[in-house]
C-alpha cells in the first residue's frame, strides 16, 4: 500500500473515496450539498418544475451534441442534412424529436418554475439574487430557442430570424449597421446561419450552465422557500438542522424522481405521437425550406414566444419608428428583475397574502395566456384589441405591485411549516 | 530594511496596471467583434440586378432579388395612373418625407417612380421586414390573406404578417404597425423597359 502524502489529512477516511477525498473535496461537497443539505418538508407539486427543468437541460446538451454530428450549418445544407437526419440516420428522427420537444418542454416547466416563485414568494429577500440569475437564465433561454429554431432553415427559420434580427433595426441612428452586423451580411443568409450555430451550440450553453451552476449557490446559500414562504432556519434540532427541514437526498431526490416519471411518461407521449403538437412545437411552413421571396402567409413564433410577440404587435408606430412595441417587449422581460422589490407586501407566501394579490396574480395568469393565444393568430378581428388591454393588465401587475401588495390585507404568518407530516 | 507598504502608490500601480489591462482588452475586442461584419465577399456580391420588364403586362408584377433582398417591379394599369394622389388623405406619409428612397422618386410625387407605368420598390414591409402581397385591383371588399381590404380600397400592397397596407406606390396607410413607405432603391432605365436595380444612372447598353 502506497504511504499517503505527508500533507494528506487521514481523518478524511481510507478506501478509495478516503483517497480522493484527501484530493478533492467529493464527500464534502456531497453532504453540503445534496445529502445535508437541509430543504423545508412541505415542498408540493409546483416544487418540481426545477429539477424537471435540470433534466431538460440535461436532454437538450446530449441530443443537442449529437444533432451535431449531423447538421451541417450552412445555407445550402441545413435544411436538407435535417432531413438526413430526420430519414436517414438512425433513430435521428428521435434525438430530433426529443431536442425540438424538449425546447417546448423548457419553457413549459421554466415558466411554471417562475410562477411558483411569484405564488410563495420565493423571489423575495434574501433570494434577490436567486431570483436574477433565474431571469438571466430565462433571457438566455429565449436567445438559445431563438437561434436554435433558426438552425433547421425551414420559412419560417429565415422570416423569423427576418422578424427578430430586424428588431434591432429600430434602435435610433446605428439601428441599421447593428443589423448588418448581426446578420453578417445585407440579408440573413449563410454568415448569419453559421454564427446562430456557433452561439446556440457553445457559447450560450456555456454561459447557461455556468448561471444554472450560480442559481444553484444562490439557492443553497439562502436555503429553499416553500409554500409558507417562512424561514425553516429559524428552529433548529440539538445537531443545528432546520425542525422543519428533510435531507434533500434521500427525500427530495426520490420526490423528484416521481416527478421525472411522471413527467416523461407526458414527455414521451409528445414526443412519439405528437412531435409537432399540432403545428405549436413544430410549425408547418418549417417544413419547406427558406425562401427570401416568400413570406409565409401568416408568421407566427413557437407558441412559448408569443406572448411577448403579441406585445410587440399591439404597440402601433409611433413619431415614424416602431421602436416602442420593441421597447415594450423588453419592458416586458425587465420588469421581471425588479419584481423583489416592487412586491412590498409583508408576507411571502399567496396563502397569507390578501384578496388583492389573488386577484392581481390571477389576472397575470390570464393576460399571459391571452397574450400567448393573441401572438398565435393572424392580427385581425377582436385579437388586436384584446392583445392591446392583455398588455396593459400584464404591466399593471408588476407597475401597480409596490400598492397593492402594501395595502392588500394578510394572515397571520404561521411560526413552523403547515401541512401533512 | 523598510518594511513599510506604501499604500497609496500600491493602489495607483494597481489602477494604472488595470487600467492598461483594459486597454489591451479593448483593443483585443476589435477584431472579434469587427469578424461579424459583412465580409468582402458579402459585399461584393451587392452588385447591380438586369431586369427585362418589356414582358409584364398591365397590372402584374415581378420578384427579382437584389443584394438578397426581393425587389418589385410593377406594371401599374394605365387607367390608374392619374388617381395616385386621390387617397393622400388616408396615408401616414403621402409625401414620403419620412420614407426612404432616392430623391428623383421623392420629387416624383404620388408616382414614387421614375416612369410611372413602372413601380420598382423592396418588398419587405418597414415593419418588420416581411414581404408585403399585391393587391392591385381596387374593389369594394379585396380578399387577401382572409384578410378585407376594406371597401374605399385603391389597391396596392397588403402585409400579411402584422397587416400593414400600403398603396400601389408603396406609400403605408395611416395607423399600421408598419412606420414607413415601402423603401425605392435606386434604379435607372437601361432603355424603355429594362431597369437596371441598384444604381442611379444607367450604364450605355450595347
Amino acid at each position: 500500500m502506497a504511504a499517503a502524502p505527508e500533507s494528506a489529512d487521514l481523518s478524511k477516511g481510507g478506501g478509495f473515496i478516503g483517497w480522493i477525498d484527501q484530493r478533492f473535496p467529493l464527500t464534502k461537497l456531497w453532504k453540503e450539498q445534496v445529502a445535508e443539505y437541509y430543504a423545508p418538508k412541505n415542498f408540493n407539486f409546483w416544487y418540481y418544475f426545477g429539477s424537471l427543468a435540470m433534466l431538460i437541460l440535461v436532454n437538450q446538451l446530449v441530443t443537442g451534441i449529437f444533432l451535431t454530428m449531423h447538421y451541417k450549418p450552412s445555407s445550402a445544407e441545413a435544411f436538407s442534412s435535417v432531413e438526413y437526419i430526420m430519414r436517414d440516420v438512425d433513430w435521428g428522427w428521435l434525438i430530433r424529436y426529443l431536442h425540438s420537444t424538449g425546447a417546448s418542454a423548457f419553457f413549459i416547466v421554466v415558466y411554471l418554475h417562475m410562477f411558483r416563485a411569484l405564488l410563495y414568494g420565493s423571489h423575495r429577500k434574501p433570494r434577490e439574487l436567486l431570483w436574477i440569475f433565474g431571469c438571466l437564465i430565462f433571457v438566455l433561454l429565449m436567445a438559445e430557442a431563438f437561434m436554435g429554431y433558426v438552425l433547421p432553415w425551414g420559412n419560417m427559420s429565415y422570416w423569423g430570424a427576418q422578424v427578430i434580427v430586424s428588431l434591432f433595426g429600430s434602435v435610433p441612428y446605428i439601428g441599421g449597421a447593428l443589423v448588418d452586423w448581426i446578420r453578417g451580411d445585407y440579408n440573413i443568409g449563410d454568415a448569419t446561419l453559421n454564427r446562430f450555430f456557433a452561439l446556440h451550440v457553445a457559447a450560450l450553453p456555456l454561459a447557461l450552465i455556468f448561471l444554472v451552476i450560480a442559481h444553484l449557490m444562490a439557492l443553497h446559500e439562502v436555503g429553499s422557500n416553500n409554500p409558507d414562504g417562512i424561514e425553516i432556519k429559524k428552529y433548529k434540532d440539538a445537531q443545528g438542522h432546520p425542525l422543519d427541514g428533510i435531507p434533500f437526498h434521500p427525500y427530495y431526490t426520490v420526490k423528484d424522481l416521481f416527478g421525472v416519471a411522471g413527467f416523461l411518461l407526458l414527455f414521451c407521449g409528445v414526443v412519439f405521437f405528437a412531435p409537432t403538437f399540432g403545428g405549436l412545437f413544430l410549425e408547418s411552413p418549417n417544413f419547406e425550406p427558406a425562401n427570401p421571396l416568400q413570406t409565409p402567409p401568416h408568421i407566427a413564433p413557437v407558441w412559448y414566444f408569443t406572448p411577448y410577440y403579441a406585445m410587440l404587435r399591439a404597440v402601433p408606430s409611433f413619431a415614424g419608428t416602431q421602436v416602442w412595441g420593441v421597447m415594450v417587449m423588453g419592458a416586458a422581460i425587465v420588469v421581471l428583475f425588479f419584481v423583489p422589490w416592487l412586491d412590498r407586501s409583508p408576507v411571502r407566501s399567496i396563502r397569507y397574502r390578501g384578496p388583492i394579490y389573488k386577484v392581481m396574480l390571477t389576472i397575470f395568469a390570464l393576460s399571459f395566456i391571452s397574450l400567448g393565444i393573441c401572438g398565435l393568430k393572424p392580427p385581425a378581428g377582436i385579437y388586436p384589441t384584446l392583445a392591446k388591454v392583455s398588455t396593459i393588465l400584464y404591466f399593471a401587475f408588476f407597475l401597480l405591485m409596490p400598492w397593492y401588495t402594501k395595502f392588500d390585507s394578510v394572515k397571520p404568518v404561521p411560526e413552523r411549516v403547515t401541512g401533512h407530516a | 530594511m523598510n518594511d513599510e507598504v506604501d499604500h497609496s502608490r500600491r493602489r495607483l500601480l494597481t489602477a494604472a496596471t488595470v487600467g492598461t489591462g483594459a486597454i489591451g482588452v479593448a483593443f483585443a475586442a476589435v477584431p472579434f467583434l469587427a469578424s461579424w461584419q459583412p465580409s468582402a465577399r458579402a459585399k461584393a456580391l451587392g452588385a447591380p440586378v438586369e431586369v427585362d420588364a418589356s414582358k409584364l403586362e398591365a397590372g402584374q408584377m415581378l420578384k427579382v432579388v437584389w443584394r438578397g433582398q426581393p425587389v418589385f417591379v410593377v406594371r401599374r394599369v394605365k387607367a390608374i395612373l392619374g388617381q395616385l394622389g386621390d387617397h393622400d388623405a388616408m396615408l401616414a406619409d403621402p409625401n414620403s418625407n419620412d420614407s426612404i428612397q432616392p430623391g428623383y422618386i421623392k420629387s416624383s410625387g404620388p408616382a414614387r417612380a421614375r416612369n410611372p407605368e413602372y413601380w420598382v420598390g423592396l418588398a419587405v414591409c418597414t415593419h418588420l421586414s416581411c414581404s408585403p402581397l399585391g393587391a392591385f385591383e381596387a374593389n369594394n371588399s379585396f380578399q387577401v390573406a382572409g384578410t378585407d381590404l376594406g371597401a374605399n380600397w385603391p389597391g396596392g400592397f397588403y402585409c400579411p404578417c402584422h397587416g400593414s397596407k400600403y398603396d400601389i406606390s408603396g406609400r403605408v396607410f395611416k395607423s399600421m404597425p408598419a412606420p414607413k413607405n415601402l423603401t425605392v432603391p435606386p434604379y435607372a432605365f437601361a432603355d424603355a423597359a429594362r431597369l437596371v436595380i441598384g444604381v442611379d444612372d444607367a450604364p450605355k447598353t450595347v
